[in-house]
């Protein structure tokens, strides 16, 4: 594909680049690394220093952090087997560090090295160690090295932003071929919460609650999927067979979803299910990418060899394109029609799942707002809404265009209420940019 | 005598789109009390020349001078201040409205703050009376016939007192009896002082009614000239820059016996009790008034609509036809009379467009063989000779004829037997007409038979081997021999 063409398709991720740079510029700060990657640091600095220590101090708070940080130096440094240095280490307070000087400084025994993280090299006890403890000699001090780095594009960050769209990414994919037959779907965030309820519901009444066995949860929530493709194939048939706008279908459907989520739940969170539920919402079992964000690469990889390579695609684009032009050349409009709704249905049935794994719960309240989220992605993404076009990866992109401004303004303190305005008008100003291009 | 500037004079319009230089500096001149044709293949730059006028377009370049003054024609209004209506090809009418609704949109009569209806009712029926013609003011225009709504387009100009009336293609979508009488309104205007720049493909139309033709080819004058003073031959030679002998071309094949067999089809009022055959290799002609249920009868034999009763056989074998898969599957194509809300979606490749009937052989285990499908389109775009830059065009994008020339690629990639071809040559200009004949000729002379619907009767008598005319739902009347028939034995069937 020529490049001019990769930026028709999908000018969207440029935008989306320049976004990410923004927000790169705007949390540009110092940082200093923690836990395990400091201890590389200073690892790879005692390494360099020439002579081998023989002896070492590890300075550090009693903090998650600090211990992993100790944890992993010490292993380290260990590592080196015969030549291996021998390690002290302090945990607490500047004055735990003055005792365990004072006792090795008793034991008459030199120091050479005293690794400290950020925090602790400021302690003052160190600032004069050599007037204080003349026998320990003149110990070298490491800390791990601050550097400039935006906090927007820390890895766990991005990460971050990527499972926390995972599920509006996920329910998009089947908004999106609703969208380019011409159509429209409201009744994805209730069937969320419809499928969220359901699931926890089947797994606390049926599947033995927190003891629910891994098969026991799986077949609860493929129920639960099951049945929203089913309220799927209902709005399908009223719109084919009927010939009811899918507005009003869907605006019905959005209603009656929600209604039985909440009956089903008897308007409250069902939280009895197993810890273990939570894998597939907050694991990350592969290469350290939350299992929800996986999935949704795969969906998203699934949904483009669909719509960019397979007969079912060209005819979803060519029913939203002209769907009399279609008909006549025979294609199946009323099926190709029931596969968008039961599609978009079922992915909202599995965002529900998701998002109650996410959770740990099912919740009637779930979902609130996530049509026009998705709507939202899929239009940001430049699917037009008169059907017959757009692109899936687009629809990620839009997605995750949403969710970049969303995290950026948190992490640049824009308060939630502004926030809601800006993303509004990005919203907007995404169309625009769309409309410009494909008008050049 | 001093002569009088004339009422309208284009001079040196120049409009470029991207990519396309549509004008190079093109004049025209119009004069009070005249019927101008104006001329050209599709693409010649009529259509744009007529925007510009109608302030749809701005002209890049060049001047309009009205009564010898140059006046602004950058928006519509300007237009209008200037006295021109333009009728588009496309009715600018708000299909829920009324006629009345219409006819004085942005231009409400009021009283006190609120529409005045009666008045505005009273001025539409006199506008009406003006046009001799008699319909349902209250009716929304939907409902309104074409010519019907025609009537409201020409309304709706004479109520603003427009002295240049521009109608684009104004005959394409109507029978021949509706023609007659839109020529009488014609002569009618022009006697009340109304000029008018009148855009056909039709030369008899051209003959029968304007007093002087411009012609246009690749956005250039190359012809003006006194009407009375060109022949047709010498029409069509300005048109398309090279001679055509013949209209259409000498075929020689034979028919041979029935294929298909079509008896007592039945929907509604629209067609009652259909019953006809089509042999190998022939030309079927259905003709008749619009609305006399050629194409509601072609429909049925599609399964585009579901038939009340008829059975259907193909070379003896009864099919059962309950959609246009199944017609589809059995070996039968319709090219649609309407191309660009019923034979292509506008705005995909005509790659894509070309392939939708042929996704079944063109896809395997449900992946389109890309591969495949751009091979055997580029063969087709070759054995069309299909004018596109590359297989990714916007189907929208091209000529009319183009646009045939893909919806016959997608029928004949799926080797039909029997091609239904409505109205397949509306809208498209001399050249690119001819190729179609041709490509039918080829076709009926490879074996397949063709039905054709056309209104255009000398087309139904240059090209069919025998000719079915319709009318109110039934076949009224059979020409075994059209090269001896007339136009004249075609109508009186066809009003029966």
């Amino acid at each position: 594909m020529k490049p001019s063409r990769l930026f028709a398709d999908y000018g969207m991720v440029l935008v989306l680049a320049l976004l990410c740079a923004l927000f790169s510029a705007l949390t540009f700060s110092d940082q200093s690394p923690t836990g395990e990657a400091a201890a590389i640091q200073v690892a790879k600095m005692l390494g360099q220093g020439g002579s081998r220590p023989a002896r070492v101090l590890i300075a550090t708070r009693d903090q998650p952090d600090d211990v992993a940080y100790a944890a992993a130096l010490q292993r380290l440094l260990s590592a080196a087997g015969s030549s291996a240095p021998s390690v002290s280490v302090v945990r607490g307070e500047p004055k735990d560090a003055r005792e365990t000087l004072q006792r090795l400084a008793a034991s008459g025994e030199r120091l050479d090295v005293v690794a400290c993280t950020q925090a602790t090299g400021a302690w003052l006890v160190f600032s004069n160690l050599q007037a204080d403890f003349p026998s320990l000699g003149e110990p070298r001090f490491v800390s791990p090295r601050s550097y400039r780095w935006p906090n927007f594009l820390k890895s766990e960050n991005l990460l971050n932003i990527a499972n926390q769209i995972a599920v509006i990414a996920i329910v998009a994919i089947g908004v999106s071929m609703v969208i380019i037959t011409g159509g429209i779907d409201l009744s994805v965030g209730s069937l969320l919460a419809l499928s969220s309820v359901l699931s926890a519901r089947l797994i606390r009444d049926y599947a033995g609650g927190i003891a629910a066995s891994p098969a026991g949860m799986l077949l609860c929530c493929l129920v639960a999927i099951f049945a929203c493709g089913a309220v799927g194939a209902f709005s399908g048939a009223m719109i084919t067979r009927f010939s009811i706008p899918p507005f009003i279908v869907t605006l019905a459907m959005m209603l009656v979803g929600s209604g039985i989520a909440y009956i089903l739940a008897k308007g409250q969170s069902i939280y009895q299910i197993p810890e273990s539920f939570v894998w597939l919402g907050r694991g990350a079992d592969f290469l350290n990418v939350p299992n929800a964000v996986f999935l949704m690469a795969v969906l998203y990889g699934l949904a483009h060899i669909l719509m960019s390579r397979m007969k079912l695609g060209r005819h979803l684009y060519a029913v939203g394109g002209n769907s009399e032009a279609a008909r006549l050349s025979g294609v199946p409009v009323r099926r190709v029609l029931m596969f968008a709704y039961i599609a978009s249905a079922s992915l909202a049935g599995l965002g529900g799942v998701i998002m109650a794994s996410q959770l740990k719960s099912g919740s009637p309240t779930y979902g609130g707002m996530y049509e026009l989220y998705v709507i939202a992605a899929v239009v940001v993404g430049g699917t037009s809404l008169a059907g017959g076009e757009g692109r899936m990866f687009g629809t990620l992109a839009g997605a995750f265009t949403i969710a970049v401004i969303q995290n950026g303004m948190n992490l640049t303190n824009v308060e939630s209420y502004t926030q809601k305005v800006v993303l509004g008008l990005v919203i907007l100003g995404a169309v625009l940019v769309d409309k410009a291009r494909n008008t050049r | 005598m001093i002569q009088a500037p004339p009422l309208l004079q284009m001079r040196g319009i120049v409009k470029s789109f991207p990519g396309v230089k549509a004008l190079r500096g093109v004049d025209l001149e119009l004069h009070s009390g005249e019927v101008l044709a104006l001329l050209g293949e599709n693409g010649a730059g009529k259509s744009t020349l007529m925007r510009i006028l109608g302030g749809a377009h701005k002209a890049d370049a060049g001047s309009i001078r009205i009564d010898g003054r140059e006046a602004p024609f950058n928006t519509p209004q300007d237009s209008r201040a200037a006295g021109v209506a333009v009728i588009y090809q496309e009715f600018n009418l708000v299909p829920g409205l009324t006629a009345v609704e219409n006819i004085f949109l942005g231009r409400e009569t009021t009283r006190g703050g609120l529409l005045d209806k009666h008045t505005e009712r009273a001025r539409a029926r006199e506008l009406f009376q003006r046009l001799g013609a008699d319909l349902d003011l209250d009716a929304p225009c939907r409902c309104l016939t074409t010519a019907q709504q025609q009537l409201v387009e020409i309304a709706k100009a004479l109520a603003f007192d427009a002295r240049i009336l521009v109608m684009d293609e104004p005959s394409a979508a109507l029978t021949a009896h509706e023609v007659g009488r839109l020529f009488e309104i014609i002569r009618d205007l022009r006697s009340q002082g109304i000029s008018i720049i009148y855009i056909s493909h039709r030369l008899d139309e051209v003959f029968a009614m304007t007093d002087r033709v411009t012609v246009l080819r690749d956005g250039s004058n190359v012809g003006d000239r006194l009407t009375a003073n060109i022949t047709r031959a010498e029409m069509i030679q300005l048109m398309v820059g090279r001679e055509l002998t013949d209209e259409f071309p000498q075929r020689s094949t034979i028919p041979g016996p029935a294929r298909l067999e079509v008896s007592g089809l039945r929907r509604g009022r629209a067609v009652r009790d259909v019953s006809f055959t089509v042999g190998r290799g022939e030309i079927l002609a259905l003709t008749g008034l619009v609305g006399a249920g050629r194409t509601e009868t072609l429909r049925l034999l599609f399964g585009a609509d579901p038939r009340e009763a008829g059975e259907i056989r193909l070379d003896g074998r009864l099919l059962n036809i309950g959609s246009p898969s199944d017609a589809i599957a059995a070996g039968i194509g319709l090219l649609t009379e309407d191309r660009k809300t019923q034979g292509l979606v506008l705005a995909h490749s005509v790659r894509e467009n070309f392939a939708l009937p042929n996704l079944e052989r063109l896809s395997s285990q449900g992946f389109v063989r890309m591969r495949a499908e751009r091979e055997e389109f580029a063969r087709y775009v070759e054995q069309l000779k299909i004018k596109i830059p590359n297989q990714e065009q916007r189907a929208g994008n091209l000529s009319g004829g183009n646009q045939q020339k893909v919806v016959l690629a997608k029928w004949l990639a799926r080797h039909c037997e029997i091609l239904i071809f409505d109205e397949p040559t509306r809208g498209i200009d001399v050249g690119a007409k001819f190729e179609i004949y041709r490509l039918m000729n080829e076709l009926v002379a490879a074996g397949k038979s063709i039905i054709m619907i056309s209104s255009e009767l000398p087309e139904v008598l240059g090209m069919a081997d025998r000719i079915l005319v319709m009318h109110e739902g039934r076949i009224t009347g059979e020409i075994a021999d059209p090269r001896s028939a007339t136009q004249e034995q075609i109508m009186r069937l066809a009003i029966a």
